[in-house]
C-alpha cells in the first residue's frame, strides 16, 4: 500500500491531479462559509477590486456564486458517483461471478440502459418532474442512469477471475457465495473500482452542468451550482453583451476539475495496471 | 453398494458449444476403490485436470454417470467435507490479500465437526512441520512473498491439516527440490495408512506414478487409453501412448533427445 503510494507521488501526472483536486474539493468545502458577499444590485458590474469576478444579473458577487456553485456541484458530481458505482459494482459483481442464467439477465438489463440514451431520460425525467428539483434528486437521477457501463466492465473482471484457481480453493475451503465475492474477487477489482469511481464522479459533475445549462437543473434557494451560473448567463444574453465573466468562469472551473479527476485516473492507472507500470 | 469411492461410467465433459466444442474427458469410465492410490497420467491437455475437478464435483459432467461412493454428487459442501484437493497452480491457488496462515485456517469452514481455535492452530502447526516448513517463517507471510515450492508446500499443508477421506492431488510436487518430495510423499503414505485414505495422483511423471500407485490409468486426449498395475503397465504397455510416454522418461544412460 505504502509502496503504491509511493509510486502514484513519482507519477507527475497525479501530483498535478491530486493538487487541482484538493484545491477544488478546500475552496468548495470550505469556500462557501469562509467568503460571502452582499448582493450591490448592480447588474453585470465589470470586475473589479471589489468584486474580483463582477457581479451577475442581479448584483450577487460571482466569487461567491462560483464557490457555493463548486461546493455544489462537487456534491453531486460525488452523489451521483457513489450510486453508480455502487449499483454498477454490485451488478457486475453478481452477474460476472454466477455466470449462466443470472448473468445472461443482469447483461441484458445492463445493455438495455446503456441502449436508453441517459442524457434524454436526465432530460425527460427533469423536465416533468412537477416541482422543487433538489440537488440530491439530480444527483440520484444521473447516479441511475450512468451505472450500465461500470456494471459492464466490473462483469468483464469478474469473469475473469471467476475461473481462477483461488476461487475454486476457496469454495472447496466452504465460503459462501457471498464470502467469495467480497473476499476473493472485489479485493482485485478495488483499484479498478476505484478509477471507475473518479470517472463517475467527473462524468456525473459534467452531466450536472450539461442539465442545468439547459435550464432543467436543480432549482430553490442555495441549489446554484456551476451549471446554472452558465444557464443564468446564457439567459441574461451575457455572451451577446460581451459579460464574459458571466461565463468564462464558470465554465473553467468546470473543465479544471473535470481535467483533475481525468488526470487522477490515468495516472493511477499507471501504477495499478501491472502492463501499463513503468 | 460396493466398497468404490468413485464410481464413472462413460462420463463426457465438453467446453464451448457449436464448431468450437472441445471436448476434454470423451465417455471415461472407471471405478476407484476405498483406500486405493491411483494416479492418472497423461500429457498436458489430455484432461486429466478436467477429470479431478469432475471428482471434485466442480465440474458437472455432460454426460454419463459419476458416482462418490455409490451417489452422485448433490451436495457440494458434503462431498468436499471428506473430498479434498491440491491444485495444480501453486501461484494462482491463494488470496493475494490475505495471510498464508489465515487462509490455511480459513480451509477448516468445510469441516462439520470445526475444531477449536485452539485445536485448529496446533493442526496448522503440525500440517506445516510435515511440509518442512517452519511455522514462525510464514507467520505474517503473504503469498506472494513465498516461492513456487513454498505455496505447493503450503496447498499440502492445507490438505494435511484437513486429513480428508479422499484427496486429489493435481501435479502436488510439481515445484518441490527431489528431496521435498520424498518427504511429503512419505508423508502421505504415513497419512494415507493412518486414515485409509484413498488418494487420486494426476500427474504427467509416470515414475512417480510407478512408485506410489496401487493402479494406473494412462490418459490420451481425453480418454484413458490403458489402466492397470503400475508393474505391468510399465513392463508391458500396451497402448502406444504408454510406450511413448514411457520412452520420453529422461535417463542419465540413454541419449534423450536425439541431436
Amino acid at each position: 500500500m505504502l509502496k503504491l503510494l509511493r509510486n502514484l507521488i513519482k507519477e507527475p501526472m497525479f501530483v498535478i491531479g491530486m493538487s487541482l483536486f484538493l484545491i477544488t474539493m478546500i475552496a468548495g468545502l470550505l469556500g462557501p462559509s469562509l467568503y460571502t458577499a452582499s448582493p450591490n444590485g448592480m447588474s453585470y458590474a465589470r470586475p473589479s477590486a471589489e468584486y474580483w469576478l463582477g457581479t451577475d444579473n442581479l448584483g450577487h458577487d460571482y466569487v461567491a456564486l462560483l464557490l457555493r456553485g463548486l461546493q455544489n456541484s462537487l456534491y453531486v458530481g460525488f452523489m451521483a458517483g457513489i450510486i453508480a458505482t455502487t449499483i454498477g459494482t454490485l451488478v457486475g459483481l453478481f452477474a460476472g461471478f454466477k455466470g449462466g442464467l443470472v448473468d445472461d439477465i443482469l447483461t441484458m438489463f445492463t445493455n438495455l440502459f446503456i441502449v436508453i440514451p441517459s442524457f434524454v431520460v436526465l432530460v425527460l425525467v427533469s423536465a416533468s418532474w412537477p416541482e422543487g428539483r433538489s440537488l440530491t434528486l439530480i444527483a440520484v437521477l444521473i447516479g441511475l442512469t450512468t451505472w450500465p457501463w461500470t456494471a459492464r466492465s466490473v462483469r468483464a473482471q469478474a469473469a475473469s477471475l471467476r475461473g481462477r484457481d483461488h476461487i475454486s480453493l476457496a469454495r472447496i475451503n466452504g465460503a459462501t457465495n457471498l464470502q467469495i465475492i467480497f473476499k476473493h474477487i472485489l479485493p482485485y477489482l478495488a483499484s479498478y473500482v476505484f478509477m471507475v469511481f473518479i470517472m463517475q464522479v467527473a462524468s456525473g459533475i459534467l452531466s450536472e452542468s450539461a442539465i442545468s445549462m439547459i435550464g432543467l437543473g436543480p432549482i430553490g434557494e442555495g441549489s446554484t451550482s456551476l451549471g446554472v451560473i452558465l444557464n443564468t448567463a446564457k439567459n441574461n444574453s451575457a455572451i451577446t453583451y460581451g459579460y464574459w465573466w458571466g461565463i468564462f468562469p464558470a465554465a473553467i472551473v468546470i473543465t479544471m476539475i473535470v481535467f483533475a479527476l481525468y488526470l487522477l485516473n490515468n495516472s493511477m492507472e499507471g501504477v495499478f495496471n501491472p502492463r501499463l507500470r513503468k | 453398494m460396493s466398497s468404490n469411492i468413485f464410481s464413472a461410467k462413460k462420463i463426457s465433459k465438453f467446453f464451448g458449444h457449436g464448431k468450437k466444442t472441445v471436448c476434454a474427458v470423451n465417455e471415461v469410465s472407471f471405478d476407484i476403490a476405498d483406500g486405493e492410490i491411483v494416479s492418472i497420467v497423461g500429457g498436458s491437455g489430455c484432461g486429466k485436470s478436467v477429470l479431478a475437478k469432475i471428482m471434485l464435483g466442480l465440474y458437472k459432467p455432460n454426460g454419463g454417470e459419476f458416482l462418490y461412493k455409490g451417489k452422485p454428487i448433490t451436495n457440494t459442501r458434503d462431498h468436499w467435507n471428506e473430498v479434498q484437493s491440491v491444485f495444480q497452480d501453486p501461484f494462482g491457488c491463494f488470496n493475494q490479500f490475505f495471510s498464508i496462515r489465515a487462509q490455511l485456517k480459513d480451509a477448516f469452514g468445510i469441516l462439520k465437526n470445526k475444531p477449536s481455535k485452539q485445536e485448529i492452530e496446533q493442526r496448522v502447526d503440525e500440517a506445516l512441520l510435515a511440509v518442512n516448513v517452519k511455522p514462525a517463517d510464514i507467520e505474517g507471510k503473504y503469498p506472494f512473498e513465498l516461492s513456487g515450492g513454498q505455496m505447493q508446500r503450503m496447498l499440502l499443508a492445507r490438505i494435511f491439516a484437513l486429513k480428508p477421506k479422499v484427496l486429489i492431488a493435481d501435479e502436488p510436487t510439481s515445484m518441490v527440490d527431489a528431496c521435498v518430495r520424498a518427504n511429503i510423499l512419505d508423508y502421505l503414505m504415513k497419512l494415507k495408512v493412518e486414515l485409509g485414505m484413498t488418494i487420486i495422483f494426476i500427474t504427467h511423471d509416470i515414475g512417480l506414478a510407478y512408485y506410489v500407485s496401487d493402479r494406473i490409468f494412462i490418459m490420451h486426449d481425453a480418454k484413458i487409453v490403458e489402466a492397470g498395475d503400475p508393474a505391468e503397465v510399465t513392463q508391458n504397455p500396451q497402448s502406444p501412448h504408454t510406450i511413448k510416454l514411457l520412452e520420453d522418461i529422461p535417463d542419465i544412460n540413454r541419449e534423450w533427445i536425439k541431436k
